[in-house]
């Protein structure tokens, strides 16, 4: 699989946030999809985060201002949704599922795994900015036990070397 | 039986609308268009549909709550959150054949009279949610979507709207607040959505693989519909076992097949020649079933005489190594999780089961405990809180307290003292490092 690494701006570049004329046209786009234009937050601040890589308080600003509401409305929503991210992410970023299915067929071990190959714990970073280790709740890929999404993509019916053999992928790459 | 709503599973280039045409896709939609709303409404009443998405509600009378002179918008709202532990069918409904979600959506939307449906699916399904937007896409490039659907003055919009990371969304009124753009608290009802529902206007929400099936019934019609299954409980149902079997993944069997049938039979039964523990017939918020009670039926009728319910179908299997008070702690980390926070009883009580639990498999437990856990989810299942996710945690551990006690008790026996060190007063969540947890 192919996947992308997320390549995100730094706090310093995201502390006063304009949107170019590429998201301007997007966010036309989405706009007339509602009635009103606070429904348009989730989606915007998805268009954000896949050209920043994060959701910094500028970026909240951003949209506020974009959307006509308070910074603190769309920071409530921002907090409220475990997948934007409010700090810089690693380039890669492993979510682990920790939930029944994959628990109890591999996943505590992988778990185990990365966090001694990586040196790190949930929430974490590697120092050279890689891999960064989630554990999340279920992903709704049970049937193919143990599961960790990197990025966007999924990788299903995981063991631990095939897991070895993505993450040297992925790191040789980066 | 033959597939129904997986027929597409397997067929090269099932995807593309051309595949779905030649499979005789939106024929329903053109049947439906010529029948008229009120008549797809009774068809589908007819058929005895039952919702896909745990509740089992019947679809057609879910329909027929809409005001009938409700002079605005309306919507309706396809639910492909998919989050309950275990389930994993309505991804691949979309993944073979999202055309079928699309035909569903539209005859659902003209059955109600929206002309504007929002698929909403769970923020990780990025790749799925492309799926049913190309879908869409297609739809509209041949005419079956947009302004004046094949000539009959019907116009439908779909949007698909991705959530971004909260089991609670799946909930049908925390869905129309996320859809909203807010956070995804749950709303009192009533009213109902059918009368106040997203942006405040009639909203009928459906789950992707009820949606899936209405096609299937408008072509086809409601006495063979019906004719699967069991009385009250018609048609084929997506079953997805997963955990210790020999083959998991998701079949589709009539409507009251038993739980023994789906894990040994079609799911190859427990792997490694193991004897079969327990399970969760319906995902992780119905309460567990012991190997002793494999035979219960798998519909909506014959899981609720058996004192827990068929869910979203998702069957969790577990074999007789897996120690079933760790289950219990790695459920309540799940809805700890997942409670949004706004009644006390869900918010307070998940986590203090959390705690408990992980006390008690540190190896730390107290004789109280399983005392404890049980009034802790008296008090917040039975419409003590907005939604249903105080019983979604409640019932599941208060089933493992209760059909595997001796298990706990073992623990407790061989348990020392939590070391006398400072403890937190209340669970403190902390800053979120991003992505959960």
């Amino acid at each position: 699989m192919n996947t992308r690494p997320i390549v995100a701006a730094s706090p310093e570049a995201l502390q006063i946030v304009t949107f170019d004329a590429a998201m301007e046209a997007r966010i036309a786009e989405l706009l007339p999809r509602y009635p009103t234009r606070r429904a348009a937050i989730l989606p915007v601040l998805w268009l954000c985060q896949e050209r920043f890589g994060w959701i910094s308080p500028g970026v909240v600003a951003a949209v506020a201002a974009r959307l006509g509401e308070a910074p603190a409305f769309v920071e409530g929503v921002v907090s409220f949704y475990t997948m934007y991210q409010t700090a810089p992410p690693a380039r890669y970023v492993l979510q682990v599922c920790t939930t029944l299915s994959c628990a109890w067929c591999g996943g505590r071990e992988l778990v185990a795994h990365l966090k001694e190959r990586l040196g790190i714990s949930f929430g974490e970073i590697t120092p050279d900015g890689t891999f960064q280790l989630v554990g999340v709740q279920c992903l709704g890929a049970c049937g193919q036990a143990p599961v960790i999404q990197i990025n966007d993509d999924y990788y299903e019916n995981l063991d631990i070397a095939k897991l070895d053999a993505i993450l040297d992928e992925l790191a040789g790459r980066s | 039986m033959e597939p129904v709503l997986l027929r597409a599973r397997g067929v090269p280039d099932s995807r593309s609308i051309a595949t779905y045409l030649a499979a005789g896709g939106y024929e329903g939609w053109k049947k439906a268009l010529g029948m008229g709303p009120d008549a797809v409404t009774k068809e589908v009443l007819d058929s005895e549909l039952r919702g896909r998405g745990g509740a089992g509600f019947p679809t057609g009378r879910k329909w027929s709550f809409v005001p009938k002179d409700h002079p605005g918008p309306r919507y309706l709202v396809c639910n492909a959150d998919e989050s309950e532990p275990g389930t994993f069918k309505d991804r691949e409904i979309i993944e073979y054949d999202p055309h079928q979600v699309v035909e569903g959506v539209a005859i659902a939307s003209f059955a109600i009279k929206a002309n504007t449906a929002y698929i909403y699916i769970r923020g990780e399904f990025a790749r799925w949610a492309k799926i049913l937007e190309d879908a869409i896409a297609e739809a509209r490039q041949r005419g079956f979507l947009g302004k004046n659907i094949m000539g009959s003055s019907f116009d439908l919009d779909i949007w698909v709207h991705r959530g971004a990371g909260a089991y609670i969304c799946g909930e049908e009124t925390a869905l129309l607040e996320s859809i909203e753009g807010k956070r995804g608290f749950p709303r009192l009802k009533p009213p109902f959505p059918a009368v106040v529902g997203v942006f405040g206007k009639p909203t009928v929400i459906n789950n992707v693989e009820t949606l899936a099936c209405v096609p299937h019934i408008i072509v086809r019609g409601a006495a063979w519909f019906s004719s699967i299954g069991r009385p009250k409980n018609t048609g084929p149902k997506l079953f997805c076992v997963s955990g210790h079997v020999n083959r998991p993944g998701v079949f589709e069997l009539p409507l009251g097949v038993t739980f023994r049938e789906i894990i040994e039979e079609h799911a190859g039964g427990v792997r490694g020649g193991r004897k079969l523990k327990a399970f969760f017939p319906g995902g992780s918020s119905a309460p567990i079933l012991t190997a002793d009670e494999v035979d219960t039926g798998a519909d909506f009728d014959a899981c609720a005489a058996a004192g827990t319910m068929l869910g979203s179908g998702g069957v969790i299997v577990f074999d007789d190594t897996v120690d079933m008070v760790e289950v219990a702690d790695n459920v309540a980390h799940f809805y700890a999780h997942e409670s949004c926070g706004q009644c006390t009883p869900c918010r307070e009580g998940s986590d203090w089961c959390m705690d408990i639990l992980d006390r008690i498999v540190a190896g730390h437990g107290r004789p109280a405990d399983p005392d404890t856990l049980l009034r802790i989810c008296r008090f917040s299942s039975a419409g003590m809180t907005i939604c249903p996710l105080g019983d979604a945690f409640a019932l599941p551990i208060s089933s493992i307290v209760n059909k595997y006690r001796s298990e706990f008790e073992r623990r407790i026996a061989a348990a020392t003292p939590l070391p006398q060190k400072k403890q937190p007063v209340l669970p403190w969540a902390g800053p979120r490092p991003g992505f959960g947890i």
